[in-house]
């Protein structure tokens, strides 16, 4: 069974009023459910289907996810911090795993 | 003028021979020195020997006494031919075709006089000289990777021992260890190498270490072959293989052999085995020789494979600016039969066509499950250019037996190109 690893790159710290880059990376395979395997028969379709980030509890990035996006979907955002908290990422895919990852900065 | 000319045939056989006659016409033979004995060099050297009837004094300069392929290096690491079988004897080049095989380094050119200057400190005179070196990575280019660092972090991209090395570290992984592969940017030898290297150690680590990870530091946003690739890998080897493309990691800052860490972004990953290939440039004597460009590679006229800083010296394979034709030994051989025909109108006169360029590259990525690229080339007055509607490439998805069709293609590829070479 594939083994779905977030990875996320978030600053350790950041002063106040800093423009950080987050970066995310999940690898998953993002079967669109059109392709056939080795075997001639057709790979179940198996996507990511939401992404979000939060940053002490509220929500700061929501993206759908359709099967044209390709496999390993790859996001990087900036977000000005004007003190320190938690981000939360959270990926949602269409076989109900929920894969979460969450990062400490200090902003001071 | 040689410098203007675009193509033997396009010139005209009177002009040639008007140029030419100067440089030849009072010597027996005219004599054409070989620097670098693989896909593109042992290639042209027999290709001008053959084609030359005896008309032409062939020698080639190669430091291995036993030359090992690359290609098909990687299915040495899977597990899919022997390493002894890799190998290849300059014998049959001195035997069947008169080819003087000289073991010795090449250090430098002189081209004026035309003459290439040995490690051993001998001197060998050329009416045309064809450098066929391969790749060069470039020094310094990732800090703490160096010759050193290559026994621990090996490359294995230039064949030989290296590779053998790589495939010893792998096995040597223990259970549920991480390799890490350090890709190198565009452009480099082989577009789908590293992938299909990928390929093969997942293949290797599937059978005798099965929870091991596979790491690859990508400084590309696209590499070739990738999704065919992608879903390969998910088919076979789900979960082994992430891609830890640059823009995510920031790139990798630097290695360290000793410690096996790879650091990417202020970030250290350690690792159980590695295989880094560096950036790369033209091989160094294409670089003393002062072939190269800012880019690093040799430029070269399109119709012929001639330098463009000197007609006197044709670049072949990888250290040529290819135009659109990548990096491989298949390009290689098809540059070396254009680039004897040229040298063979340009000195003997001999008759002249079109020439015609064309590379397919395989990748192995499962037993029986191959894919293949490629295209037909020609020439353009700026670069080789892809014939419209050539190129082709394996689908997604498409049924086993073409993939296993292309696996048989690729051993008889192997069989002809070798041929090719060294028979």
């Amino acid at each position: 069974m594939t083994t779905i690893i977030p990875r996320v790159r978030v600053p350790a710290t950041a002063a106040p009023g800093e423009i950080v880059r987050i970066r995310t990376l999940l690898t998953h395979p993002m079967e669109t459910g059109r392709r056939k395997g080795p075997d001639g028969v057709v790979v179940p379709r198996w996507i990511v289907t939401r992404f979000v980030a939060a940053f002490a509890g509220e929500t700061i990035v929501s993206v759908e996810i359709d099967p044209a996006i390709a496999a390993n979907p790859y996001f990087e955002f900036d977000a000005r911090l004007e003190a320190s908290g938690v981000f939360t990422f959270r990926w949602t895919d269409d076989i109900g795993a929920v894969y979460e990852v969450t990062q400490d900065i200090v902003v001071g | 003028m040689l410098l203007d000319r675009r193509g033997a045939i396009r010139a005209g056989l009177a002009a040639v021979a008007a140029l030419a006659a100067p440089a030849v016409l009072g010597q027996a033979r005219p004599r054409v020195v070989v620097v670098g004995g693989g896909a593109g060099g042992a290639s042209f050297a027999r290709a001008l020997a053959m084609g030359g009837g005896g008309g032409v004094d062939v020698t080639l300069i190669e430091p291995s006494k036993e030359y090992y392929t690359c290609f098909f290096g990687n299915l040495y690491i899977g597990g899919f031919v022997e390493f002894a079988s890799l190998g290849h004897s300059y014998a049959g080049l001195a035997v069947n075709h008169a080819i003087n095989v000289v073991h010795d380094w090449a250090l430098a050119i002189d081209r004026d006089p035309r003459q290439v200057v040995l490690a051993g400190g001998g001197r060998v005179p050329y009416d045309r000289l064809v450098l066929s070196p391969g790749i060069d990575f470039i020094e310094g280019a990732i800090p703490g990777w160096d010759i050193a660092a290559e026994a621990r972090m090996p490359h294995a991209y230039k064949g030989g021992t290296q590779v053998a090395l790589l495939k010893a570290q792998v096995a040597a992984m223990p259970q549920g260890g991480v390799f890490a592969l350090v890709a190198p940017p565009n452009p480099y030898r082989c577009p789908p190498g590293p992938y299909e290297r990928v390929s093969m150690i997942a293949h290797h680590l599937r059978a005798t270490n099965p929870t091991a990870k596979i790491l690859i530091f990508e400084p590309k946003e696209a590499f070739a072959k990738q999704q065919l690739f992608e879903a390969g890998w998910s088919d076979h080897y789900p979960g082994m293989i992430e891609v830890l493309p640059d823009a995510f990691t920031g790139g990798v800052e630097r290695v360290d052999a000793a410690a096996m860490e790879i650091v990417a972004g202020g970030e250290v990953t350690r690792v159980d085995a590695a295989c880094v290939i560096g950036p790369q440039r033209a091989g160094r004597i294409v670089q003393v020789a002062g072939l190269t460009d800012a880019t690093g590679w040799a430029p070269i006229d399109p119709f012929t494979m001639r330098a463009r800083a000197d007609p006197f010296v044709t670049v072949l394979g990888d250290s040529a600016q290819p135009g659109d034709m990548p990096k491989s030994a298949f390009a290689a051989n098809s540059q070396a039969k254009v680039a004897a025909m040229a040298i063979l109108v340009d000195l003997l006169e001999a008759p002249g066509f079109a020439p015609r360029y064309a590379n397919v590259c395989w990748s192995l990525i499962d037993t029986d499950d191959c894919v293949r690229i490629g295209a037909a080339f020609a020439p353009t007055p700026e670069k080789i250019a892809t014939v419209d509607g050539s190129a082709f490439l394996s689908a997604v998805g498409e049924d086993a037996e073409t993939r296993r069709t292309n696996y048989l293609a690729s051993l008889a590829w192997y069989a002809a190109i070798t041929n090719d070479m060294f028979a």
